[in-house]
């Protein structure tokens, strides 16, 4: 997974959605524990910036 | 370096801030610590509060927190044709206040730090201490170093994002349905009506609404909200707002000097909210209203009682989990399971509906003067107008 810095407004969205308890947001940057991801795509749908990418998710 | 409180309160937004409050003030030693080095900052809210419930947090409305002070609400039907005008009395006081959420989060802190509470900014709680099966503190980032800060109770206040519920295994998980995700601008130079806070319903945000909340005579915050269940692409909800902005001449005339983003919950209330030794205020325990999106009052409100069944706790020397479930989750649910379960069934309701019923339906409770904003009285005037429409409605009665 990819978290474009140019868009993310670092808001946490993605981390208070995610089902897995994967993602953690450190002030200014995005945390993900990609062995724990379930490939759900909540955070892709739910940045409002549309900065979350991954190769999975179509 | 080792640390020794009787509470920790994790995040100094308003519950946050509540809570070390009224622990404070019962003579605990509390620390408050707050990842970003400026509290209220960056602001992730539309910043629009009620007025009813301030004087049960003691909060007396400060100036230099207030923006705008607004007469009631409009909901626009799809069509924008009619709306429905509800007056903060009628609205039952849900609308009130535009407020400088930055100023207002700051302050609440001093009034904890005045009873007190000692703060810790850019200090990010990065784990839970846990000893015998019990969390017993967190380690702490400083800017000097990775401390162990040990709290008898230890309090989530961390937003939306929740970590110290994951952390400490209370499930607060949500459903795709329950989430909204939220973009807004802070806009000048538009045209709008000072007096009012605006909500426009419909297939212009799925699941959720478009706000503009004046902050002056030719400044709002424009904001949306759309259910992640009605999202498909990356972005999507933010070409919703924008597309909302591009069809409003008097909205597209203006500028943005802020962008805000983030997400709220609009869920009934969970299962639990606390385990031994931790309870979780606000937005952290998914109290945020389904239905407004609104989560300050009830962050503010949870903070107060938690604050309280801290003291409690410690003077007893009881804080268990069935401690926190009788002295603090027990009075959670009676100021908000109620109301929280009816406006999430009326969510679910209202997302459902059709741009056309939803243009019938405003203008059929348009057009009649309210007494009184009642699910019967709403009901009576849409039977008047559009009988059919009822049918809708009848297993909300």
């Amino acid at each position: 997974m990819n978290v474009d810095t140019s868009k993310c407004n670092y808001c946490g969205a993605c981390v208070g959605s995610c089902p897995a308890n994967c993602m953690y947001l450190d002030e200014t940057r995005i945390i993900i524990d990609e062995n724990r991801c379930i490939k759900c795509g909540f955070c892709i749908r739910v940045c409002p910036m549309g900065a979350i990418s991954a190769e999975w998710f179509k | 370096m080792k640390y020794d409180y009787d509470v920790l309160v994790i995040g100094a937004g308003p519950g946050g801030s509540t809570a070390a409050r009224y622990a404070a003030r019962n003579g605990l030693r509390v620390l408050m610590i707050e990842k970003r080095p400026d509290i209220g900052s960056p602001v992730r809210c539309g910043e629009g509060i009620s007025k009813s419930w301030l004087p049960e947090v003691e909060i007396e409305p400060q100036k230099f927190w207030i923006s705008n002070e607004v007469e009631g609400a409009r909901i626009f039907s799809p069509d924008e044709k009619n709306n429905i005008k509800l007056s903060a009395a009628k609205a039952g006081n849900e609308v009130g206040y535009i407020i400088e959420r930055d100023k207002f989060d700051k302050y609440l802190a001093s009034l904890a730090a005045r009873e007190g509470a000692e703060i810790w900014v850019k200090s990010p709680a990065l784990s839970l201490i846990y000893e015998n099966g019990r969390v017993t503190g967190a380690k702490v980032r400083r800017p000097e170093g990775t401390v162990e800060v040990y709290a008898k109770v230890i309090i989530g206040a961390d937003g939306f994002e929740s970590q110290v519920g994951r952390w400490a295994k209370i499930n607060t998980l949500l459903n795709q349905r329950d989430i909204v995700s939220c973009i807004e601008y802070r806009m000048v130079g538009i045209d709008l009506n000072k007096d009012y806070t605006d909500f426009y319903l419909g297939s212009c945000a799925p699941g959720g609404y478009v706000w503009v909340f004046p902050k002056g005579a030719d400044e709002a915050n424009v904001g949306i909200g759309v259910a992640l269940n009605k999202l498909k692409n990356p972005g999507e909800v933010k070409k919703y707002l924008d597309d909302f902005i591009e069809r409003h001449p008097g909205l597209k005339k203006g500028k943005t000097i802020q962008l805000i983003t983030g997400a709220v919950s609009t869920c009934s209330m969970p299962k639990t909210i606390v385990t031994d030794n931790v309870m979780l205020v606000g937005d952290a325990a998914r109290l945020i209203d389904p239905i407004t999106g609104g989560g300050v009052a009830n962050a503010c409100i949870s903070g107060k009682l938690a604050g309280e069944a801290a003291a409690e706790a410690i003077r007893t020397g009881n804080t268990s989990r069935e401690f926190f479930v009788d002295n603090y989750e027990k009075k959670v649910r009676e100021k908000f399971e109620r109301k929280n379960l009816r406006n999430w069934f009326a969510k679910e309701k209202l997302s459902e509906l059709s741009d056309e019923t939803l243009n019938k339906l405003v203008d059929a409770v348009s057009s009649v003067e309210l007494s009184s904003i009642s699910v019967k009285s709403l009901l009576d005037a849409v039977q008047k107008k559009y009988p059919d429409l009822v049918k809708e409605f009848e297993d909300l009665i």
